[in-house]
């Protein structure tokens, strides 16, 4: 990729309790231009840590530490509270996993949307909800100005997590960070929701950042693969080569996919090699 | 791009449900009510101490023993006696007080609005201070400040409140001088201000008269603050468990995610997700005061309704009792009512 939009280095996430130090992320580095990276990994693999980290939102006691993390050349580890508010939302945004969750009950989606926007753009509020509303339409949302009055309870999960995409992507952010955005709706809507998002992305020329567990699904999102195992990344690859994957633990994972048209009548269970916990994370940088 | 459905629409108001909603809490009310006076009536009837001799005395002869007690309708079988009590209560008749040898109803007018003027004081007291500092405890969870909040509250929790009456008087009025004794206001100003609402502040400040307000001042705020410190601690401590409950929330992050700075995270979406919790909580401490506050009254000589129905508890003036009782009681419904409304008015997914 020509431009780097994000560079990470070394990227370190520690929780410390009272039995010890857990490290979520264990030095992972990559890159991200006006892509799509896929980070792929089971549940507590560290990839949700590793998107929320680059937010700086990890709260104490939880830690980050980095060799590098830059946008756009610009430090992000060593930037103000206050600058990295602009760059929240501005710069890079976050979709999570639920609509039902992430969405405000009490304040209606109008109210959200808005305040998405002025957090960064000092616009009058009749010029704020027109913006808003062009963005519900450009998320596919039908009758947007009475959308815009509804509450999050009110709309269902697919149409809330487009909400969402619209929300966050009001500010005209550069990197989008999206964390499982469909693991929590229906399949019929699924397609239409990624479909959506992509499009987005592609015509704003952004960095997207897709984390899931699914591989095929990312296999078919994105541009490029990591696949991350026990706060490393074992592996990366272009999407296009996912086949040609030599890692046992991405094998493990490929292999543990049921197939509709080779079924077979027992699906192998992944053999977990404690050598991969220790081996060194594989650099994603371009 | 695919077809897309919209969410499903919202439904058009229909009155009905809301009657029948209406009319349910009228009749819960009225159960309440009914239940709450025949409990306390046939308390007061059973108790082993004769009527008749509260009203004549004990020097009177049998005649008018006799005629005493057939005017008190005691002849007459509990449950009639109890129907015709209701039937007056209805009327607006709570009878008249023995003790005082006035209308029950006129007693209350005039006991009640002191009460009121010291719990709403307390409660706001209570507000002001709790809600704010259980919400710094929830955000800076585990800090110096969040342990500061817990030894208030546990404080307020375990001392007794009699206890910290006579200290707070001890040492603000008798030491340190910067606070009135017991009572309502001072000898010198009593009687200058004609009541409107009964409540003396309120009233001063009215009428116009800063010297009555201010010594008025000087007398509730030390039993209302001792009201609000212990409102304080129940209040705080509700708020800190339901702000960590919200702070762990989802829309939180996504809120941060926006770029929105900590106090529009905390108090615009973290706070107005615990308001509708929070009236609940405030309304019961309000009420708590309300019809709790015989201790606190008691100490500081205060002529409320907590004190009144103590009193002619102790003088067997049953009238008196049941009236305050009844005031007491609506109060505590009508408080659990307006909390109900609010709680609709607040959360959309109540509509």
């Amino acid at each position: 990729m020509s431009e780097t939009l994000l560079d990470v280095e070394n990227l370190r996430v520690s929780f410390t309790t009272r039995t010890g130090t857990f490290e979520a992320v264990r030095g992972i580095s990559f890159t991200l231009g006006r892509e799509r990276l896929g980070i792929v990994g089971e549940s507590g693999s560290g990839k949700s840590m590793t998107g929320r980290a680059i937010l700086r939102l990890i709260r104490p006691p939880g830690r980050v530490e980095a060799d590098r993390i830059t946008m756009h050349g610009e430090d992000v580890l060593a930037a103000t509270e206050t600058r990295m508010r602009q760059l929240r939302g501005g710069r890079v945004s976050m979709i999570m996993q639920d609509p039902k969750f992430s969405l405000n009950p009490v304040m209606t989606v109008g109210q959200q949307l808005v305040e998405s926007l002025r957090a960064h753009e000092k616009l009058a509020r009749s010029e704020c909800r027109k913006r808003a509303i062009a963005m519900l339409d450009e998320v596919a949302i039908r009758d947007p100005e009475r959308v815009m009055g509804l509450y999050p309870h009110e709309v269902s999960g697919g149409m809330g997590q487009r909400i969402m995409i619209a929300m966050m992507l009001l500010p005209g952010p550069e990197i989008l960070i999206a964390d499982e955005p469909t693991s929590a709706l229906d399949v019929s809507v699924q397609l239409q929701v990624l479909d959506i998002m992509d499009q987005l992305v592609k015509t704003r020329g952004m960095g997207l950042i897709f984390i899931s567990h699914d591989l095929n699904l990312v296999a078919k999102f994105c541009d490029r693969i990591a696949v991350m195992y026990a706060g490393r990344i074992v592996e990366c690859c272009k999407a296009s080569e996912l086949h040609k994957a030599q890692h046992p633990y991405t094998l493990g994972l490929l292999n543990a996919v049921p197939d509709l048209e080779h079924p077979r009548p027992r699906l192998e269970v992944l053999q977990r090699d404690p050598a991969w916990r220790d081996a060194l994370s594989v650099s994603a940088r371009t | 791009m695919t077809d897309v459905t919209n969410g499903e629409g919202r439904r058009g108001p229909s009155f009905a449900p809301w009657l029948i909603k209406t009319v349910a809490t009228l009749v819960t009310v009225a159960v309440t009510l009914l239940g709450l006076l025949f409990v306390t009536f046939m308390i007061g009837r059973v108790m082993p101490i004769d009527p008749v001799l509260a009203v004549i005395g004990e020097r009177a002869t049998q005649a008018q023993y006799d005629a005493t007690y057939l005017e008190l309708g005691l002849d007459k079988p509990l449950l009639v006696q109890f129907g015709i009590y209701v039937s007056d209560v209805l009327q607006g008749d709570l009878g008249k007080s023995i003790r005082t040898g006035q209308q029950v109803t006129t007693d209350i007018a005039r006991v009640f609005p002191a009460t009121l003027e010291l719990a709403t004081l307390g409660t706001l007291i209570g507000v002001a201070i709790g809600v704010p500092l259980g919400v710094l405890a929830a955000v800076k969870r585990g800090s110096w400040i969040d342990q500061v909040a817990r030894l208030v509250g546990l404080v307020g929790y375990s001392m007794p409140i009699f206890w910290l009456g006579l200290v707070g008087l001890l040492l603000f009025y008798g030491i340190l001088g910067w606070v009135a004794g017991p009572g309502r206001v001072g000898i010198f100003y009593q009687g200058i201000v004609e009541p409107i609402t009964g409540m003396l502040l309120v009233d001063a400040a009215l009428r116009g008269e800063w010297v009555v307000f201010r010594d008025a001042f000087s007398h509730i705020i030390l039993p209302a603050a001792l009201l609000g410190y212990y409102s304080l601690a129940y209040i705080s401590r509700m708020t800190r468990s339901f702000m960590l409950e919200q702070l762990n929330a989802e829309y939180v992050i996504t809120a941060r995610v926006k770029g929105l700075s900590e106090w529009q995270v905390i108090w615009g979406h973290a706070f107005r997700n615990i308001r509708i919790q929070l009236i609940t909580v405030i309304a019961l401490a309000y009420a708590n005061l309300l019809e709790g506050s015989v201790l606190t009254e008691i100490i500081f000589a205060w002529p409320g309704i907590g004190s009144y129905i103590t009193t002619s508890l102790l003088a067997n003036d049953m009238n008196s009792v049941l009236g305050g009782t009844i005031v007491i009681g609506s109060i505590f419904v009508g408080i659990n009512i307006l909390s109900d409304l609010l709680y609709r008015f607040f959360d959309p997914r109540a509509k």
